[in-house]
């Protein structure tokens, strides 16, 4: 349903998400009137989990099961910077979907819907969860608007012809499933190791295609469903005590009635 | 008035405790009517389980044999196909419910409040976001249906005591057949289940190997604990990957915490901010797990946790 002439149809092409998220490191602030996170002058990076999902896709194409890496991400125009990291780590092309605001997951997997009409990927990675918002439900529902299986958090990810089957690490220890392609996949901490890019692939990267589409041109319109009202630091926990030995803690904790 | 459908999750024998758990967030809507849905092959022993539980008004079996296993693709258009005369649709917020939630509101066209730790009024929740950092409060559309998942260690379970109805639902939707399941392999254990214990200890990439971590087990056996682990001692292969605590793993809310060779990374904090009492053993003094730990003993783990077990 989504062929059109003259769109990229023909190659077998995988779609990553990349996200420009505050980087793992940084311990957040609130501000001080409760509006909102500081991230002024905020060290900014992709996604960790996305970085897997680029490190999967690329290993996909490097084993032969895709020709073409495309990374897209949603976000102002300095999310440049982590496309251009994605083109260095080795992805073939990027999209830059602009937006200056906050977008909430139902319009990104809209978005995600057109890029998809456009590029026609039989399968897209995202990450399981953007570790600002700690949402995780991106893929989800992408896979709902588009209709296709989705595998969450996977460990493991085999193609075979038109069929994937993919581990996945849920509470239970881990689970496979088959997926018809095209499906989308998200990605968990154990799936891969991500490369580390090196200094000519940053210098070839410049080169590569980057592409720029204003979110209005997609047809897609944002809406606020959720507001955010106040952000507030977590109560802190009371510093304790240090004891000295095992002998000490045992009895503190016996004390306490939470050992017999 | 709110009417609340809760999605039930079960392993097709026994009614998983994070179910109990969203009913009583779901009691803190006010004026709330809870219906619990479960979604199985054969749903009679999870729903009469369900329907003990308080404040549940009804429960609701949905029975087909591509229930058998949950797969988000199949539960959540049948989910679509109840959710029609209910305000809120909750799940909890599980591996299973997180995989299924957000297909659901999708295909409602709604958006999803994630990891609700507190329930404000019938549009007010407050939610953790960045590894647990911050704490945000939001309000959603009231126009539209919520779905959302319910944060379980921020809620104690409901009790049993109650007596609901239970009624099969037929729903009659297309279920897809582009997703199959596979397998599942679980890790046989007699210890209690990580998710509920009430005492857990966990280790860290200091154990060094997998067989250094028998350690951690056989002080666990001995007080009857749980064992959990941080995501290095995971991705080092020491322990399986159904034991990571933390932002990307179980959040969990032991009444006893025993950290041992973890450092207190933020990703992993966020995963105990629930636990009663945190004891923290780690041979630097400076390591950030003192920080909130209630006892802390510095020291050589390999001498301190062989003489805890000779103690206990
Ligand atoms: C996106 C993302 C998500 C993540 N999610 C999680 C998560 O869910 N859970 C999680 O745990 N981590 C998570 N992490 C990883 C987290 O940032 C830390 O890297 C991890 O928690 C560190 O594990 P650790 O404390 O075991 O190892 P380390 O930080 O290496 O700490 C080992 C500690 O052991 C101590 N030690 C060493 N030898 C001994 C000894 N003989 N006796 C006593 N103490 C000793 C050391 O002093 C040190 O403090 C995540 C990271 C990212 C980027
Ligand atoms: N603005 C965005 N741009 C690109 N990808 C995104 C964006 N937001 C979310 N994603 C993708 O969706 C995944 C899950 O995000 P979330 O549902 O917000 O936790 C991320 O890991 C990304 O792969």
């Amino acid at each position: 349903p989504f062929w059109l002439p003259g769109r990229h149809f023909a190659m077998k092409r995988i779609l990553v998400g990349i996200k420009r998220v505050v980087d793992y490191n940084v311990r957040v602030r609130v501000k001080p009137d409760g509006s909102g996170v500081v991230t002024d002058g905020v060290k900014m990076s992709i996604n960790p989990f996305d970085e897997i999902a680029l490190e999967e896709a690329l290993r996909i194409k490097e084993k032969g099961g895709a020709e073409e890496v495309v990374v897209a991400t949603i976000g102002p125009a300095d999310t440049q910077q982590q496309l251009r990291t994605g083109l260095a780590m080795g992805a073939d092309r990027a999209l830059l979907v602009e937006h200056a605001g906050a977008l909430e997951p139902l319009d990104v997997a809209k978005v995600f819907l057109k890029l998809i009409e456009k590029e026609q990927p039989f399968l897209v990675i995202l990450g399981k969860q953007a570790i600002d918002d700690d949402n995780n439900q991106t893929g989800q529902m992408l896979a709902a608007l588009w209709n296709r299986p989705q595998a969450t958090f996977a460990s493991k990810v085999e193609l075979a012809g038109e069929q994937a089957k993919v581990t996945r690490e849920v509470d239970a220890g881990l689970e496979t499933l088959e997926v018809d392609l095209p499906a989308v996949v998200t990605t968990d901490l154990r799936l891969n190791e991500p490369r580390y890019v090196k200094l000519p692939e940053i210098m070839k990267a410049k080169k590569k295609p980057l592409e720029t589409l204003p979110l209005a041109s997609l047809g897609v319109s944002p809406r606020v469903r959720v507001t955010p009202v106040k952000y507030e630091p977590p109560p802190q926990r009371q510093k304790g005590v240090l004891v000295k030995t095992p002998q000490e803690l045992v009895e503190a904790l016996k004390k306490k009635g939470l050992v017999a | 008035m709110s009417k609340v459908l809760i999605v039930a999750e079960h392993d097709g024998k026994s009614l998983n405790p994070s179910t109990a758990k969203c009913v009583t967030c779901a009691r803190s809507i006010p004026g709330a009517e809870i219906t619990v849905a479960v979604f199985a092959q054969d749903a009679a022993a999870v729903a009469a389980q369900a329907a003990k539980l308080q404040s549940v008004a009804r429960v609701l079996k949905v029975e087909h044999p591509a229930n058998e296993h949950a797969l988000a693709a199949v539960i959540a258009p049948q989910v679509v196909a109840l959710a029609r005369e209910y305000t809120h649709v909750l799940g909890p917020s599980t591996t299973f419910g997180k995989d299924v939630m957000p297909r659901v509101a999708a295909l409602l066209d709604t958006a999803q409040v994630s990891d609700i730790m507190a329930v404000e009024s019938a549009t007010r929740f407050r939610r953790p976001i960045y590894a647990g950092n911050v704490l945000v409060t939001v309000d959603v559309d009231a126009g539209s249906k919520i779905v959302g998942t319910v944060r379980t260690a921020s809620f104690e379970a409901a009790a049993e005591g109650g007596s609901a109805t239970v009624d099969a639902a037929a729903v009659q939707v297309e279920l897809p057949k582009h997703t199959r399941f596979v397998s599942v392999s679980a890790a046989k254990s007699d210890r209690p289940d990580l998710q509920t214990a009430r005492r857990v200890i966990s280790g860290g990439r200091a154990l060094g190997s997998a067989e250094n971590f028998k350690l951690l087990y056989s002080l666990a056996d001995k007080l009857g604990a749980a064992v959990g682990a941080s995501r290095a001692a995971v991705d080092a292969g020491y322990a399986p990957n159904d034991l990571q605590v933390g932002q990307t793993g179980k959040i969990i809310a032991p009444d006893l915490y025993i950290a041992i060779g973890i450092s207190g990374a933020i990703q992993h904090l966020t995963g105990i901010k629930d636990a009663r009492t945190i004891v923290a053993i780690n041979k630097d003094a400076e390591a950030p797990i003192f920080e909130v730990a209630d006892y802390g003993l510095v020291g050589d783990l390999f001498q301190i946790v062989p003489e805890l077990e000779k103690l206990l």
